[in-house]
């Protein structure tokens, strides 16, 4: 048994945490995060340049090897930092599918620029009903004289207002909940009839509602096959559901760290705030708060690296998010608790983690629904058994 | 025993409903009901409207225009207003200042502060905590020196709420610094009209103003402020800091918020063809909160109780005030659960009239993350709730 990283995990740590200790200070990021795009086209030019978006690839593709592990090892980083490059949208996200469902033209046209940083994407998958069951879509996709006519409403699309072009999610027949019937479609944001309305993120990063307005793609949009695409779409959103959770366990012990370091200079009735047994036991939960956190996402990364069934791995997909959606809640309110009313304050980091582990907390499900899904695939698995 | 209201209580409750039917004005009522914040003209507004019913100060005593109500009346008051959203007064003349004025004020300070806080105006605001003075309050620094006539006063308050409109400041000051900290301690009022006396706003992780620090330097004010004697501010902060902490609950909020919450789960989709109160975890987690709520109101209402028989709030409000925000953040979760990725935009500019392109769809209870990271503040304002568990420790369990 061995948890630690292997050399390349270790050098991509180091390369990662180098880039954000020295180039992602708070300041600096709240000024990105601030200007027109919402993120640094420079930094993402560095990314390429450092190989990090080859990172969620195959070598098949072109990638430096598709490896969770590889992915949660960067995440972290990126947590720390709230770094609000779309690394995830563009890369683990919509990349990933693309890598997924497309055959070798439709890859060799679209991941080759990404990995050189030429190409940003956005994942459209969410609807205002769907709430995470990925199968619900109601986006309709109809066939018409050689084209797909593409109409419907996408919700929470990460990175939508930069993305070259979306990866959209719509149905091609049956019910609106039916796990057949749902395609995926790589559609040019500047396309008639495509209206991206965009906003900013709680998590600081930009992000888009997409109304499709009868438009027309011609059928070699569609990756992978007409009505098939639900199975590839949740395992790649179970990836980037670890790598969420991979996130916010950077996230969350920057919380910690941030609270601990607090409570040691911060003065109320003559002596240091953690010295009150009551506040220094809460922050002891908080440490193991985390602890669990990380624990359930490096098994989960692990089992999506591994040989295990398919419904094995999501089971340990939803594990991990579920316990991490709780830790969320518990040591993000904590921090803002103990630092009290400057914790509340919009120019203190830690509001700034506290949206963006809020943020993560629901993006792909919350924990109740992560825990609903895993005791249905726990229930599912006896049966087999 | 007995929780019934009483045949007046019902016909009391009737005359309430109905004023707030009539006299609420339907514009403010459309603001509130699409969670549009009311502009502090549209809140001095209503209060104007309650100060001619005569019910602008339903705890004042009926010498200073109070309305003289029951502990019962005031109970219903408070919750038909919630219920129907209209705003409460502004606590800080009504429900801090003034008490302390009735209390501990000359009959000068009286005539000439009350009538303008009871008819709504003047604009109060709250000198309290200071930037390295937060649970522990009397550790405060700022200083007011006696020159002649007047007091010079030099420091700096914070989490001033709403002092960005406000006219008069009550404060805590440091008027000795050779004795026992609580022992060296003034209320002084100053206008925010001195010269001297500037602010800064500080933006919230919701990204909204409503809090300030306000800088005093070299601030003359008139010994004439002062309220009671010199150095004997802290007995007065804490008769404050009592009434402070009445009506903390949060249970007219809360009832409102949860039925908001039973309605719209009741209208949203679950994803798999139901609703979100078909879903069996949130309807649990929501008849859980909803249970709390009811423990709480009666907790309230024995409070009220003892209230009417001639004590005075004790460490009864600490339980109101910890019970009461830590239920309204867990609604508040609730919300943002159920809106999930509808809680997410970061739109601080919603909550203002005539915001246009909410990218939510209709029906969606909008704003729900934003309300969520405000209400944090709720457990850390008015007494952190670990200063209102170690009062419950200390002056109830005598620990």
């Amino acid at each position: 048994m061995d948890f630690s990283y292997s050399e390349e995990q270790q050098m991509l740590k180091e390369s990662v945490g180098k880039f954000v200790q020295q180039q992602y200070d708070f300041e600096s990021r709240n000024r990105i995060a601030a200007s027109d795009a919402g993120y640094s086209e420079e930094n993402w030019k560095l990314f390429a340049e450092l190989g990090w978006l080859t990172v969620p690839f195959s070598e098949a593709d072109g990638g430096f090897g598709d490896s969770a592990v590889d992915v949660m090892v960067m995440m972290e980083e990126f947590g720390k930092a709230m770094l609000v490059e779309p690394y995830l949208a563009t890369a683990v996200l919509a990349g990933r599918l693309l890598a997924a469902l497309g055959n070798e033209k439709q890859k060799a046209e679209t991941l080759p620029s990404l990995m050189a940083g030429k190409l940003q994407l956005a994942l459209a998958w969410a609807e205002t009903g769907s709430r995470y069951n990925l199968a619900n879509v109601r986006l309709s996709a109809r066939s018409e004289g050689g084209d797909v006519i593409l109409d419907g409403v996408k919700v929470n699309v990460p990175n939508g207002p930069n993305a070259d072009k979306l990866l959209v999610t719509a149905r091609e027949n049956g019910a609106a909940a039916d796990r057949e019937g749902i395609s995926v479609f790589l559609v040019d944001r500047e396309a008639d009839g495509v209206h991206v309305q965009d906003y900013v993120n709680i998590d600081g990063g930009r992000a888009a509602k997409v109304t499709f307005s009868e438009v027309r793609i011609p059928e070699s949009a569609r990756f992978g096959e007409a009505g098939g695409a639900l199975t590839a779409l949740e395992q790649v959103v179970d990836h980037a559901t670890v790598a969420v959770c991979a996130q916010a366990v950077g996230a969350l012990d920057a919380l910690l760290q941030k609270t601990v370091e607090y409570s040691k200079t911060r003065k109320q009735f003559g002596v240091h705030i953690g010295s009150f047994q009551a506040l220094q036991h809460r922050m002891a939960d908080m440490f193991m708060e985390c602890q669990l956190a990380r624990s359930i996402t490096v098994m989960a990364a692990m089992q999506l690296d591994s040989d295990e069934s398919a419904a094995a791995k999501a089971a340990a997909v939803s594990a991990a998010k579920s316990r991490v959606g709780k830790a969320i809640r518990r040591v993000g309110q904590e921090a803002i608790q103990i630092h009290g009313g400057i914790g509340m304050t919009d120019e203190l980091d830690v509001s700034h983690l506290f949206r963006q582990v809020t943020g993560l907390e629901l993006l792909f499900g919350d924990a109740d629904f992560h825990t609903g899904r895993f005791a249905r695939l726990q229930a599912a698995g006896k049966k087999h058994d | 025993m007995n929780a019934d209201f009483t045949p007046e209580d019902i016909a009391f409750r009737e005359e309430v409903r109905e004023f707030l039917q009539n006299e609420f004005p339907a514009e403010l009522r459309e603001k509130v009901d699409a969670g549009i914040r009311l502009s502090k003209d549209e809140i001095v507004r209503w209060q104007k409207i309650l100060y001619e019913q005569g019910w602008a100060a339903p705890n004042w005593p009926v010498e200073f225009g109070g309305a003289g109500w029951t502990a019962t009346q005031k109970h219903i008051f408070a919750m038909e207003m919630g219920l129907t959203g209209a705003p409460e007064p502004v606590p800080f003349g009504m429900k801090m200042v003034a008490p302390v004025l009735m209390a501990y004020g000359s009959e000068e300070q009286q005539q000439r502060f009350l009538p303008d806080i009871l008819q709504s105006n003047v604009w109060w605001c709250q000198g309290y905590s200071e930037p390295n003075s937060g649970s522990d309050l009397a550790s405060l620094k700022t200083s007011a020196v006696r020159d002649g006539d007047d007091y010079i006063v030099n420091g700096s308050k914070t989490w001033n709420t709403y002092g960005q409109y406000a006219d008069w400041i009550f404060c805590l000051v440091r008027t000795d610094t050779t004795v026992k900290k609580q022992e060296g301690i003034s209320f002084l009022l100053i206008d925010m009209k001195s010269p001297g006396v500037s602010h800064r706003p500080i933006v919230l992780m919701d990204g909204h103003i409503e809090v300030n620090e306000i800088f005093f330097d070299d601030v003359r004010v008139p010994a004439a402020n002062l309220i009671g004697e010199q150095d004997k501010g802290w007995t007065y902060a804490k008769v404050l800091l009592t009434h402070e902490r009445t009506n903390i609950a949060l249970v007219p909020r809360s009832t409102r918020r949860l039925r908001a919450l039973r309605r719209a789960a009741a209208s949203l989709d679950d994803g798999y063809g139901g609703s979100m109160l078909d879903d069996p975890v949130f309807s649990h987690r929501l008849a859980e909160l909803e249970i709390e709520l009811k423990a709480l109101e009666y907790t309230e209402l024995r409070t009220l109780a003892s209230l009417s028989v001639g004590k005075s709030p004790g460490p009864e409000s600490s339980i109101l005030k910890v019970v009461g925000t830590e239920l309204a953040q867990r609604i508040d979760e609730m919300f943002v659960e159920l809106a999930g990725y509808h809680s997410l935009p970061y739109l601080p500019e919603q909550f203002d009239e005539g915001f246009q392109g909410s990218p939510l769809e209709p029906g969606v209870p909008a704003g729900q993350g934003l309300i969520y990271l405000n209400d944090r503040k709720l457990s850390i304002f008015g007494g952190s709730n670990e200063i209102q568990r170690n009062i419950v420790s200390k002056a109830v369990l005598g620990l």
